[in-house]
């Protein structure tokens, strides 16, 4: 084939498909400035390689592939940070989901059938740890706090009630999915955050069979709605949990608080995959759909996974994002966290007087004193602190936490 | 598969002209959609008799079984092919008569 040839090939497929092209690739990679000079290397490539193996059959085509590798080549090659090369593999990685496979199409009907809104919170998230989860009634039971009888007797009623009543062994139709997913939303965070801090007095600190069960089931969600926010958001928040697990344990067992984590130690491919995701989640709440809880959360996350140290954190991103989460969940809890983040900002003063104001309603939780424990202390106050550290290590329920806490307040002098 | 689908009250013969009205345009919609097989109000637990006949001799009671401040005020039988069809008309049936419903399966 001649260079003649090859050169009016080019300017067709350029003229045709080509033109198509090139605006799909700059609305892709984000950057308008990056389709010029790829789509120039992906000609100079075709007139390399063209004559010598001949025009492919859709040169169009060639052109825009060759031209959105190039693009990724040179976001590689022109930021050497990591993230952006992962922004650049997240914008590009277009391949379809693969098709779902018997076995998870069966698990799919299970989740759904154990999350059934007929059925009790606590029945729904025993009833997927046995069903879908495999673990055993006694094993449930100890992560729950009852005696093995009762559980087993509550998972024997419930699934009474799902042949009694009938309820459906199935995925639920397009126009029930979006509301019944986030009914499994909330039980695989549930599943997770018992992973994640287990209550039982007996069990590991860190329960990694449940974060990995909750964490393998939010993707075969995903894999179903690869279009929904929140579950895309939620694995996002999971993964960068999970990412800080071994880092949030230490040595003797004790539970090490975000600020003290070996940063090096977090796993920097979920890590990697969580800012993915949440990345995904921006650019679709910058074309305008609102971010619920989960995505706001995973956000929150991102902005702690992004900071090499701890004294790198965006405090002020964090508040925002807490500003947004109050918003659409005005929870005490929610408050005391933001209260957290508001005492880097702010100062451990301001931070006290919001946290003091939720007494009323977080009495009992133990999270509570240990956040104005920590205040009081920041703040020099120590004979009020050690009694609030007193009063959490009380409340709390997990050893590694109870651990920590007694360090902490033995800290004190 | 049917279900029972009772109206929860703390009243007898309550409802008003326009819930009266949603009731029976409802009602003649499971009718068209096959999933009616019976329904009817009831009259006050005040006006309930129980009977035990297993003593060989029929023993009367004035007044219902167990008083409750609410109760069982009228019901709809469904015919449904599994809960959630069931859930999803006992749900269209609770704003129609503008009250609480129970759906309870006939085994």
């Amino acid at each position: 084939m001649s260079a003649v040839d090859v050169s009016e090939a080019i300017t067709q497929a350029r003229g045709g498909e080509w033109a198509g092209g090139a605006p799909a690739l700059t609305t892709r990679s984000g950057a308008p400035h990056i389709a010029g000079e790829p789509a120039a290397e992906a000609s100079a490539a075709a007139v390399e390689r063209w004559p010598a193996d001949g025009v492919p059959p859709n040169p169009g085509a060639w052109l825009t592939t060759t031209a959105s590798r190039k693009a990724i080549d040179r976001i590689r090659r022109e930021n050497k940070r990591d993230d952006k090369q992962r922004e650049a593999h997240m914008l590009y990685d277009d391949d379809p989901p693969e098709p779902l496979g018997a076995i998870e199409d069966e698990r799919l009907r299970l989740i759904f059938t154990c999350c059934h809104p007929a059925l009790a919170m606590e029945t729904r998230v025993a009833l997927t740890l046995r069903m879908v989860g495999g673990l055993t009634v006694s094993e449930i039971a100890r992560a729950f706090l009852v005696q093995e009888t009762a559980m087993g007797q509550r998972i024997t009623r419930a699934k009474a009630k799902i042949k009694g009543a009938r309820i459906p062994y199935r995925v639920p139709s397009a126009e029930d999915l979006p509301r019944r997913v986030s009914g499994v939303l909330a039980v695989l965070f549930l599943v997770f955050n018992e992973g994640y801090l287990a209550t039982g007095p007996d069990t590991d600190p860190v329960r990694h069979d449940l974060t990995a069960e909750a964490i393998r089931l939010t993707r075969l969600i995903r894999d179903l709605m690869p279009q929904d926010g929140e579950v895309a958001g939620l694995l996002a928040l999971m993964l960068l949990t999970e990412a800080r697990r071994t880092a949030r344990v230490s040595a003797s067992g004790e539970l090490v608080t975000l600020d003290e984590q070996d940063r090096g130690a977090w796993d920097a491919a979920l890590v990697a995959e969580g800012h993915r995701l949440v990345r995904e989640r921006l650019a679709a709440a910058a074309a305008g759909v609102a971010p619920g809880r989960y995505q706001i959360l995973a956000a929150i996350n991102a902005v702690h996974t992004s900071a090499r140290d701890v004294r790198d954190t965006d405090w002020s991103q964090v508040v925002a994002l807490y500003d947004q989460l109050v918003r659409i969940d005005p929870s005490p809890i929610v408050a005391l966290n933001r209260a957290v983040a508001v005492a880097e900002l702010d100062g451990a003063e301001v931070a006290l007087a919001a946290v003091d104001r939720l007494e009323d309603k977080l009495a009992g939780y133990h999270a509570f004193h240990a956040t104005r424990a920590d205040l009081l202390r920041r703040l020099g106050r120590g004979q009020q602190a050690r009694a609030a550290y007193d009063k959490a290590i009380e409340l709390a329920g997990n050893t590694a936490e109870i651990a920590s806490l007694t360090r902490r307040r033995d800290r004190l002098r | 598969m049917q279900y029972l689908v009772s109206v929860i009250d703390d009243k007898t013969n309550s409802a008003t002209p326009d819930e009266m009205a949603a009731i029976k345009a409802f009602n003649r919609r499971i009718q068209a959609e096959g999933h009616w097989v019976f329904a009817g109000g009831l009259n006050a637990p005040s006006t309930a008799t129980v009977i035990d006949n297993r003593g060989g001799e029929a023993l009367f009671t004035d007044g219902p079984f167990v008083e409750t401040k609410e109760y069982l005020a009228g019901f709809w039988v469904f015919e449904a092919p599994d809960l959630d069809v069931a859930l999803k008309i006992a749900a269209e049936g609770s704003k129609a008569c503008n009250r609480k419903v129970e759906v309870r399966p006939f085994l």
